[in-house]
């Protein structure tokens, strides 16, 4: 009684457990930037999941980030939806980045239509990736497309606002491309604690 | 040669229950003049209630008010008739409505397709239950005894002409399909059964009875045979559900538009035919209908997709008066396609083909809702894409630098919001064809480090007007 024992001693002689996390099943959608994938829990995109990418306007990389997955989905005859992109896609880009455009649908829809349409991509699971940018999503919209895309197992991502980073999201994984300086920020990450440093993200152009 | 009888014994009754959501009400049909209504047929919960075939309206509104009436409708039971042939198709070729009330085939041909006859016999029943109709179902060497049979038996099959004759030998003079006055007359000679009638002496029959009894008693035997007149499917479905109450509300047109595709659906089936555009009429009273048109990528021919694009349809749809009517018609029924589904899907939850959505968020968002996306051979951006997708895979573009996502409308970028990274590129092109353009595109970045596609007219001065993202 009253003994104060060394935390490390105890450890030292091996007389407490400690849990570790069970290593995650490696993704089979790596993200094609080898930082990235690193920092992931699973290695790559988690599958059959919501991942959320956080942005502060267009043009700050958040197509390149998603080009090497989508570019590897539609290769392998897999179709990629976009439910009311805030843009018209220049072809010659996508294609450039590797995308085969066949395989790229666009959905045109309101706001309210749009999360319906995405929720639709998703269960039926005959898509491989469904990209969603969802206006004034509430936390009830996005659980819907997370189970949706575990329903239909299908690569979900939803981008929003940087200003939603505070609000908690059930997303599997949500990531922050800040502008300046050019980098990532995983937010959080199912399976993994989510790594502080922030991960340096050049977009080329 | 095996035939079978479905015999539908209340067909009237059941193609008015099938059309109403709650099967259990009580129900009778009315016919007769409208000084005199009598009571032409009741369903089961409607005889528990007391009343009976052939009771006056006033007899029965006495015993009880809480009962449905529908008008019996000759015209409709033979359309029913009708579209159960269109049904029966399905299995055999041969297909006749010879006899009143009853859909007669030929199914020897079809057992190697459709499995040995009690595995058959049980799709018979299930889809026929699935339908809402009720039946009794007999199966014989030659047809009319198998319609003679089916008026005493129910689920009897009988494997060939030896077991044919003791079989009919027991049925009574009097449902053997004889005249009133022939069967009476045989009675009134003792003779009960046809087995006895049989045991007479065939000339004695012959004198005593005109030439068609003889030949009605050798046809029911398999000696002669019987000229059939086969069913030859129609080339278009035109159905029509008339609702006994003003509908204003989408909701309840649901379960009419249910049965109505289910069925469209079944005659598909019989024809082996797809469906690729049908219109729905709404009926109001002393207006136009009201048309809805349903159109699809390709044929198909599913229950459960055509209803769902169909209430798709239906939800946009405002109409301005209740809604009497509901009809459903489709004149245009190409030949249906299979889709090629691979034995093992890689995904295990396949459970929407990609087309089959597309048609739902068609029919939800609108024809034009859905796109592809395109390269055209252009300089000028706003030209260089087109809604659709090319048919062969595109070669490779030039490695200019092109951003990922252009802006529909060009918007001007004020004085330092931005700065220059690389530039001018200058594109110059169509002069031919009136959107003569000639700009110098610059690379930009905005203060809060987003990277644009920006242009200025050349020989003008001004702000430079933002084109494109570098997401």
């Amino acid at each position: 009684m009253g003994a104060v024992v060394a935390l490390d001693t105890l450890f030292h002689r091996g007389q407490v457990w400690k849990g570790r996390p069970a290593p995650a099943d490696v993704s089979r959608q790596p993200t094609g930037h080898a930082a990235l994938d690193a920092a992931l829990p699973s290695g790559g995109w988690p599958e059959a999941a919501l991942s959320e990418i956080l942005i502060a306007g267009q043009g700050v990389g958040e197509l390149q980030l998603v080009w090497p997955a989508l570019a590897r989905l539609t290769r392998g005859g897999e179709r990629v939806v976009l439910v009311a992109p805030p843009c018209v896609p220049y072809p010659q880009a996508w294609q450039n980045a590797g995308v085969d455009l066949r395989q790229l649908s666009i959905i045109q829809a309101s706001d309210r239509e749009a999360l319906w349409a995405a929720e639709q991509c998703l269960r039926s699971g005959s898509c491989g990736a469904v990209l969603c940018w969802p206006k004034q999503a509430d936390d009830r919209a996005l659980r819907r497309l997370q189970v949706a895309a575990e329903t239909g197992q299908t690569l979900a991502f939803a981008y929003r606002s940087i200003k939603d980073a505070i609000n908690p999201s059930p997303a599997a994984l949500r990531i922050a491309i800040d502008a300046r300086p050019a980098q990532l920020r995983v937010l959080k990450c199912r399976g993994g604690l989510a790594r502080t440093a922030p991960i340096a993200f050049a977009p080329g152009h | 040669m095996r035939w079978v009888c479905i015999l539908f014994p209340q067909l009237a009754l059941d193609a008015v229950l099938r059309q109403r959501s709650d099967p259990d009400e009580p129900l009778a049909l009315l016919s007769g003049p409208a000084q005199r209504r009598v009571l032409q047929a009741v369903n089961e919960p409607a005889r528990a209630l007391g009343l009976r075939a052939g009771q006056s309206m006033t007899a029965a509104q006495a015993l009880s008010k809480a009962f449905a009436c529908a008008d019996y409708d000759q015209a409709g039971v033979e359309h029913w008739q009708q579209f159960l042939a269109a049904w029966a198709y399905r299995f055999s070729s041969q297909v006749s409505v010879h006899f009143p009330r009853t859909v007669l085939f030929e199914i020897e041909s079809s057992l190697a397709l459709f499995g040995p006859w009690p595995q058959f016999e049980a799709r018979l029943r299930a889809e026929l239950t699935a339908l809402g109709f009720r039946h009794r179902l007999v199966a014989a060497p030659n047809p009319l005894a198998a319609r003679i049979l089916a008026n005493a038996h129910d689920g009897l099959a009988v494997p060939d002409a030896q077991a044919l004759g003791p079989l009919l030998g027991q049925m009574p003079v009097e449902r053997i399909g004889l005249a009133p006055t022939v069967a009476s007359a045989l009675s009134r000679m003792g003779l009960r059964t046809l087995g006895q009638v049989q045991a007479l002496p065939r000339q004695t029959l012959a004198r005593r009875f005109e030439a068609p009894v003889l030949k009605h008693l050798d046809t029911l035997l398999g000696e002669r045979p019987l000229a059939l007149a086969f069913y030859l499917p129609p080339d278009r479905f035109d159905v029509r559900i008339e609702l006994n109450f003003d509908v204003q509300s989408h909701q309840a047109l649901l379960f009419p538009l249910r049965r109505l595709t289910a069925d469209l659906a079944t005659f598909l089936c019989g024809r082996d035919a797809g469906v690729q555009r049908f219109d729905l009429h709404l009926e109001h009273a002393g207006l136009p209908d009201t048309l809805i048109k349903v159109g699809l990528l390709s044929a198909e021919r599913e229950p459960g997709m055509l209803f769902e694009l169909a209430r798709g349809r239906l939800e946009q749809v405002q109409v301005e008066a209740p809604v009497r009517g509901f009809r459903l018609s489709a004149q245009d029924l190409p030949s249906f396609i299979p889709q090629r589904r691979e034995l093992f899907d890689e995904r295990p939850q396949q459970s929407l083909p990609w087309e089959q959505l597309r048609e739902r968020l068609r029919a939800r968002l609108g024809d034009d809702a859905v796109q592809g996306l395109g390269f055209q051979a252009d300089h000028r951006p706003e030209c260089a894409w087109q809604p659709h997708a090319q048919s062969q895979p595109a070669t490779l573009l030039s490695r200019a630098q092109r951003p990922g996502w252009l802006l529909t409308e060009p918007q001007a970028v004020s004085e330092g919001a931005a700065r220059i990274l690389m530039g001018p590129e200058r594109i110059e092109s169509g002069w031919w064809d009136g959107a003569d353009v000639r700009r110098d595109y610059y690379l930009i970045q905005t203060r809060a480090g987003q990277q644009g596609w920006a242009y200025r007219r050349v020989g003008e001065g001004g702000p430079l007007w933002l084109q494109g993202w570098f997401a």
